[in-house]
C-alpha cells in the first residue's frame, strides 16, 4: 500500500519549495526595481536594458578596399584582442575570425587588400545545414552559434562560402568574459555582440576608425540615415560572391 | 524491509544535504553582500534554471541586464586569493565547488566561460568592480536540496 | 521444405580469440576517439581547411554499406525473389552492425561528444545533416524491427510491407547522405543533385560486396562455402551496381567539364591534385571500378575466391572514391574572387594539405571491428545462418 505522497516528509519538502520558489517568483513580479544587489553595486553602465532585440534594426558594414592598406592588420590585432584569440602558433587548427585577403586579379594583375569576415547573410548556409540549430540568425541580422547546444559537427565550415568559421582545436583558458569560447564548437565573428548590444561598434571598426584609415563602416541598414546607409548610397558596393544569393550584411567597394 | 532501507537511504539523504550550504567565499565581493539577485534560498535550488533559461534570453534576444549576465555573477562570487588576484570561480575550495563537488554534478560552463573577472588595465576592455567589503557574512538557511532540475 | 537456420559453430577457443582480437581494435579505437576529444582536434591532421578527415571517410563508408547490405534481404521480402530469402537475416544482421559501427565513429569525432543527447533532440529540420540523424537512428531500429519480422514465424506474413518500408527507409537514408554533399552550395566538389544517386549507387555497391566478404567468413568460419548459385547472382548483381557507380562518376565529370566555372575542380581532382588525383584514378576508378567488372564479368573468373578478391576490390575502391570526395572536396580551395587570386594567412587560395594522423586511423578501423563484433556476437547466439542442406538452388 502505497503512503499518500503528500503526508511523507518528502511531500512536505516538496510544498516547501513550491511555496519558497512561489515566493521567489512572487518577489521578482512585485518589486521589480528593488534590487539590493544594484544597490550594492553601485550602478551599472545605464544599459540594463530588458528588450529583446527586433528586425527593426539590420546590422551591417561597409568596406571600403581602396582604403585598405596591404600589410595593415589593425583589424585582425583589435579582433584577436578583443576576444582573447590567440592562437597557439598552429596556423592551420588556430582560429582567426578576420582575416586580411590580398587579391591579384588575374587579366590585369590589379592588387587589393580586404578584409575578410561573417558576411552575416540574411540567409546563411551555415544556419541552413546546422543540424541542432545552434548556428542562428539573430532578429537584428547578426549570425552567432550558440555554443551551449554546438556539437562540433563541422558542417557549417563546410558550408559556409567565406571560410568565416573556425573550430576550436584544443583547451582554452583565460577567456575574455565577455566572448566565451571553448573546445570543440565552432565559433566566428560576432559582429562584437557583446558591444553592439550596448551601443558600441565591434572591435575592429573602432580601432580601423581610431587608426585613421576610415575603411570600416558600422551600422544599421535598415536606418537611412546611419553612416553606412549613406557609403552604400554613395559609393558603388558589391557583395562577396552575390550569385549565391545571401543578402549579406558586409558589403565591399573597390573589387 | 524495502520501507527500512528506503527510510534509511531517505534519512542519509537529507543529512547528507542537510551539510550542504553553498557558502560564499571570504573574499569576495558576494560576502558583502545580503542576497544575490534573487533571496539566496531561491538561488540554491533555481539558480540552474536561472542560468538555462537566462542565457538563452542572452543569446537569442540580446538581453544583458545585470540579473542575466553570468559576467557579474562571477564578478561577485569570484574570491581574491591572499596577493589580490583573482582565483577561478571553479576551482577547488572556490563557490561553485563548495556545493557542486558534493552533489555531484558537474558543471561545463567553464570550458567556454571565463573563470575569473576581467582586472583594469588588461587591453582597456571590461573593467572589474571594487570590492564592496570584506566583511565575513555566512549566509545560513536550510542547505541545497542536492536534487538538479533541468 | 521450409528453411532451417543455425548459428556460428566454430569451438569455443576460436570464438573467444576472434572477439578478443575484434575487441582490441575496437578498444584502441574508443582509446583514440578519447584521446582526440581529451586533447582537441590539434593532434589530429584535420583542420580548419580539412574539417572531415579518416574518420568521415570509414563513417560513411559504414553507414551507406548498412543500407547496401539491406538490399539482399530486400530482394527477397521486397522483389519476391525466393532465392535470397534464406540470406535475409544476415542481411538485416549486417545491415544493423555498420550502421551502429558508423554512427560510432561519427559520434565519437564530434568535438562535443558529451553532447549526443542535444543532437539526439534538438532538431534544425531545414538541415539534411538533422535528417540524417533521425534517418540513421530510425533506420536502426526499422531494421531490428524487420529482424524480428523474419525470425518470428507468425510475424512472417507483415515481412513484404515491413521490407517495403525498410526499402524505402533506406532509399532516403542514402539519399539524404548524398545530399550532405550535394546541398553544399558553396564547394566546387559537391554543388550538385548527382550526388544523391551516386551514393545510393555506391552504397548498393559496397553494400553487396561487404556483405559477400562477411557472409562467406561466416560460412568458412562454419566449415562451408557460400553456395556457388548465391555467388553467382550476387558477383552479377555487384558488378551492376559498380557500373552505375561508373555511370554517375562519369555523369559528374563530363558535366562539370562542360561548366567553365568548374574546369577547376575537375583539373585538380583529375589531374592536378598530387595524392588525391592518384587515389582518384587508382583507388577509385581502377581498383574501384574497371578491374571489379572484370573480375565480376569475366569468364575467367568465377567462384567464389574471385568473387571475394572483386568484393575487396569494390571496399578499397570505395574507400578511394569517399577519400577523393571527402578530403579533395575541401582541399580545394573556395573561389571567394572568381578571376582573381586569392591569399591570407588563413590558407585562401590555396590547395589545402591532410595527412591522416593514427587516432584518426584507429577510430575508423575500431568502427568497423565494433560492427564485425557485433555481428559474430550475434550469429553465435542467434540462428542467422542459413543451414546447408536446405539451401534452394
Amino acid at each position: 500500500m502505497k503512503q499518500d505522497p503528500a503526508d511523507t516528509s518528502t511531500g512536505k519538502n516538496r510544498r516547501t519549495f513550491f511555496t519558497q520558489a512561489a515566493a521567489g517568483l512572487g518577489l521578482l513580479a512585485l518589486a521589480p526595481g528593488v534590487r539590493l544587489i544594484d544597490m550594492a553595486v553601485g550602478g551599472n553602465d545605464g544599459k540594463n536594458d530588458e528588450r529583446a532585440v527586433t528586425g527593426a534594426v539590420r546590422w551591417g558594414m561597409f568596406v571600403d578596399t581602396t582604403k585598405c592598406a596591404r600589410g595593415c592588420t589593425d583589424c585582425v590585432d583589435a579582433c584577436n584582442m578583443e576576444h582573447g584569440l590567440h592562437g597557439f602558433d598552429r596556423p592551420q587548427t588556430d582560429a582567426q575570425w578576420i582575416r586580411k585577403l590580398e587579391l591579384r586579379d588575374d587579366q590585369t594583375g590589379r592588387s587589393t587588400s580586404l578584409p575578410m569576415l561573417c558576411q552575416h547573410c540574411e540567409n546563411p548556409p551555415c544556419v541552413d545545414v546546422c543540424p541542432t540549430g545552434a548556428s542562428f540568425v539573430r532578429e537584428d541580422g547578426i549570425v552567432l552559434v550558440d555554443k551551449h547546444i554546438c556539437i562540433g559537427c563541422r558542417y557549417c565550415m563546410l558550408a559556409c562560402p567565406y571560410k568565416a568559421r573556425s573550430f576550436v582545436h584544443e583547451d582554452l583558458t583565460e577567456q575574455r568574459p565577455h566572448s566565451p569560447r571553448g573546445k570543440g564548437t565552432v565559433e566566428s565573428c560576432t559582429f562584437c555582440v557583446h558591444r553592439v548590444d550596448k551601443d558600441r561598434t565591434p572591435a575592429c571598426v573602432e580601432a580601423c576608425t581610431e587608426a585613421g584609415h576610415g575603411a570600416l563602416v558600422f551600422g544599421d541598414l535598415n536606418d537611412d540615415g546611419s553612416a553606412v546607409s549613406a557609403k552604400l548610397r554613395a559609393l558603388p558596393s558589391t557583395q562577396v560572391r552575390q550569385d549565391l544569393g545571401l543578402n549579406t550584411g558586409v558589403r565591399y567597394y573597390g573589387i | 524491509m524495502r520501507y527500512l532501507v528506503l527510510a534509511l537511504m531517505w534519512s542519509l539523504a537529507v543529512a547528507g544535504a542537510g551539510n550542504l550550504n553553498a557558502e560564499v567565499t571570504a573574499n569576495s565581493k558576494a560576502a558583502g553582500l545580503q542576497q544575490c539577485v534573487e533571496p539566496t534560498e531561491f538561488m540554491r535550488k533555481n539558480h540552474m534554471e536561472l542560468l538555462l533559461h537566462q542565457r538563452d534570453q542572452t543569446m537569442y534576444q540580446g538581453i544583458r541586464t545585470t540579473e542575466h549576465s553570468l559576467v557579474e555573477c562571477i564578478s561577485c562570487h569570484a574570491e581574491k586569493d591572499p596577493e589580490g588576484n583573482f582565483v577561478a570561480i571553479n576551482a577547488k575550495d572556490q563557490f561553485c565547488q563548495s556545493c557542486h563537488v558534493t552533489t555531484a554534478v558537474s558543471i561545463d560552463c567553464f570550458q567556454c566561460h571565463a573563470t575569473k573577472p576581467e582586472v583594469a588595465g588588461l587591453s582597456g576592455a571590461n573593467f572589474s568592480r571594487s570590492l564592496a567589503t570584506t566583511m565575513d557574512v555566512a549566509i545560513a538557511g536550510p542547505g541545497c536540496t542536492g536534487r538538479y532540475r533541468p | 521444405m521450409r528453411q532451417r537456420f543455425t548459428t556460428l559453430q566454430i569451438g569455443w577457443k576460436g570464438y573467444w580469440f576472434t572477439l578478443a582480437i575484434l575487441g582490441l581494435v575496437a578498444l584502441t579505437g574508443l582509446l583514440a576517439a578519447r584521446y582526440m576529444e581529451h586533447n582537441g582536434h590539434w593532434v589530429t591532421g584535420m583542420s580548419n581547411q580539412i574539417v572531415w578527415g579518416m574518420p568521415h571517410v570509414f563513417a560513411i563508408l559504414l553507414i551507406i554499406a548498412a543500407s547496401g547490405a539491406l538490399n539482399v534481404a530486400s530482394m527477397g521480402s521486397v522483389f519476391g525473389i525466393a532465392r535470397y530469402k534464406p540470406l535475409a537475416r544476415l542481411s538485416g544482421l549486417q545491415a544493423v552492425a555498420f550502421l551502429i559501427g558508423g554512427l560510432l565513429v561519427l559520434v565519437l569525432d564530434l568535438g562535443r561528444p558529451d553532447r549526443l543527447i542535444v543532437a539526439m533532440t534538438t532538431y534544425n529540420f531545414k538541415s539534411i545533416f538533422a535528417w540524417n540523424i533521425f534517418l540513421y537512428t530510425g533506420f536502426v531500429f526499422i531494421a531490428m524491427v524487420y529482424l524480428w519480422i523474419l525470425f518470428e514465424p507468425r510475424m512472417g506474413k507483415f515481412s513484404r510491407q515491413v521490407g517495403l518500408f525498410a526499402f524505402l527507409w533506406r532509399f532516403i537514408l542514402t539519399t539524404g547522405t548524398g545530399s550532405i554533399f550535394g546541398f553544399l552550395v558553396a564547394r566546387d566538389a559537391y554543388d550538385a543533385a548527382i550526388m544523391a544517386p551516386l551514393f545510393v549507387a555506391m552504397s548498393l555497391a559496397v553494400g553487396t560486396a561487404m556483405f559477400l566478404l562477411v557472409t562467406a567468413a561466416i560460412f568458412r568460419l562454419n566449415g562451408e562455402h557460400l553456395e556457388g548459385e548465391w555467388i553467382k547472382r550476387l558477383r552479377t548483381l555487384n558488378g551492376i551496381f559498380v557500373a552505375t557507380v561508373m555511370y554517375f562518376v562519369v555523369v559528374q565529370y563530363v558535366a562539370n567539364q562542360y561548366v567553365t566555372q568548374h574546369h577547376g575542380i575537375v583539373r585538380f581532382i583529375l589531374s592536378e591534385g598530387g595524392a588525391i588525383s592518384a587515389i582518384f584514378w587508382i583507388g577509385q576508378m581502377l581498383i574501384g571500378g574497371v578491374l571489379p567488372l572484370i573480375v565480376f564479368f569475366g569468364s575467367r573468373f568465377q567462384g567464389l575466391r574471385w568473387t571475394l578478391i572483386g568484393a575487396a576490390l569494390v571496399v578499397a575502391g570505395t574507400i578511394s572514391q569517399l577519400y577523393v570526395i571527402i578530403i579533395g572536396g575541401q582541399a580545394f580551395p573556395l573561389d571567394l574572387f572568381p578571376g582573381k587570386q586569392e591569399s591570407s594567412g588563413f590558407f585562401d587560395g590555396v590547395v589545402a594539405t591532410y595527412s591522416a594522423s593514427p587516432q584518426e586511423l584507429l577510430l575508423g578501423t575500431g568502427g568497423i571491428a565494433a560492427s564485425l563484433l557485433i555481428i559474430v556476437v550475434a550469429v553465435r547466439v542467434l540462428p542467422f545462418v542459413p543451414a546447408v542442406q536446405d539451401r534452394p538452388d
